[in-house]
């Protein structure tokens, strides 16, 4: 798919998965989408290997953009984004948005072909407000 | 590998041990002030060092550290294991193999301001850049080890008075007063049981 794929994580895999539901039932299928949430043992928190496996899992060559909550979720995703390979790693970014407004409203950009820039830029637009 | 050092495997063991007996305490300090995991995502990192112990040992101090710093990314679940897998990882890749004093001590501040880069924080902010860095600069300025423990100590209970403007805390705003901050405990146990391996600490 040549659409930007949108990764959610969040530090509970209910709330990652609900922003998921959200974005498939208001945006479709176009966009490649995966979420992760929970620390390695399955409590609150997240995890670099399941943020890596996520951005795997939504790839495109548009690149991903991914959509995180709290703190530890925005340091755990920029250390994954570090860990990429190199011909990856500059295709991912960290957007700086709510989680569920911003991942509906990147969603809804990507599906319309927009740059990674621009999905980026849409879903940073809502922490301006 | 030929540069092994004998003493990395009691280091690394010990100081994984000392931060796994302190756990319900940073969970305690933690619940205070932040989101109550810090104990537990430290010990499962702490854990999954122990868990390697016989690879790392194996390997020369800068190898090890980076491998160290790789499992606590990957183990803790939180955002201190990026920023003590940062802080490790950078120390490995910027210490000389074998490692001098003053080798380390460069190496420590290199580990620290990639601490800073990846948290976006600075010192001042109550967190564990206020022990790190102290304890940093104390070890560059050619203090003894058991100096460099006393230092950690109470610039970890100076944190106590400290307002929070980095981390789950700053949200509390002027609550966040009155209550050590846990990474910066976290950091002053490494410093402190790393330190005993070197010299006296009382």
């Amino acid at each position: 798919m040549s659409n930007v794929g949108i990764v959610i994580v969040s530090h509970s895999p209910l709330v990652a998965e609900g922003t998921a539901d959200m974005v498939r039932q208001m945006v479709g299928d176009e966009v490649p989408l995966a979420w992760c949430g929970g620390d390695p043992d399955g409590g609150l928190g997240t995890s670099v290997e399941a943020i890596l496996a996520a951005i795997d899992k939504a790839w495109s060559e548009a690149g991903v953009a991914l959509l995180v909550d709290l703190g530890g979720a925005e340091t755990n995703s920029e250390m994954a984004v570090e860990m990429l390979p190199e011909e990856r790693g500059g295709k991912v970014v960290v957007c700086n948005a709510p989680i569920v407004e911003g991942a509906v409203i990147a969603a809804t950009e990507a599906s319309g072909g927009a740059s990674l820039q621009d999905v980026r830029r849409t879903a940073e637009e809502l922490s301006a407000l | 590998m030929s540069d092994t050092d004998p003493r990395l495997r009691d280091i690394f063991e010990t100081t994984a041990q000392a931060v796994i007996a302190h756990a319900d305490e940073l969970t305690e300090l933690d619940a205070a002030i932040g989101d109550g995991d810090h104990g537990h995502n430290m010990k499962r990192g702490m854990q999954a060092v122990l868990d390697e112990l016989d690879t790392l040992a194996a390997k020369p101090w800068d190898e090890a550290l980076k491998a160290a710093g790789m499992q606590l990314v990957m183990k803790v679940g939180g955002a201190s294991g990026p920023l003590y897998g940062t802080l490790f990882m950078t120390l490995g890749k910027s210490l000389d193999t074998p490692p001098t004093r003053e080798g380390v001590a460069a190496a420590l501040k290199a580990a620290i301001e990639a601490v800073m880069a990846r948290g976006k924080a600075t010192p001042g902010q109550k967190t564990m850049l206020d022990v790190l860095v102290p304890a940093s600069e104390a070890l560059a300025a050619g203090r003894s080890p058991a100096e460099v423990a006393e230092v950690a100590r109470e610039a970890c209970a100076a944190t106590k008075d400290m307002l929070a403007t980095k981390g789950r805390a700053s949200f509390l705003g002027e609550r966040s007063i009155g209550h050590i901050d846990p990474g910066a405990r976290s950091s002053q146990i490494l410093i402190e049981t790393i330190a005993g391996k070197f010299g006296d600490v009382k």
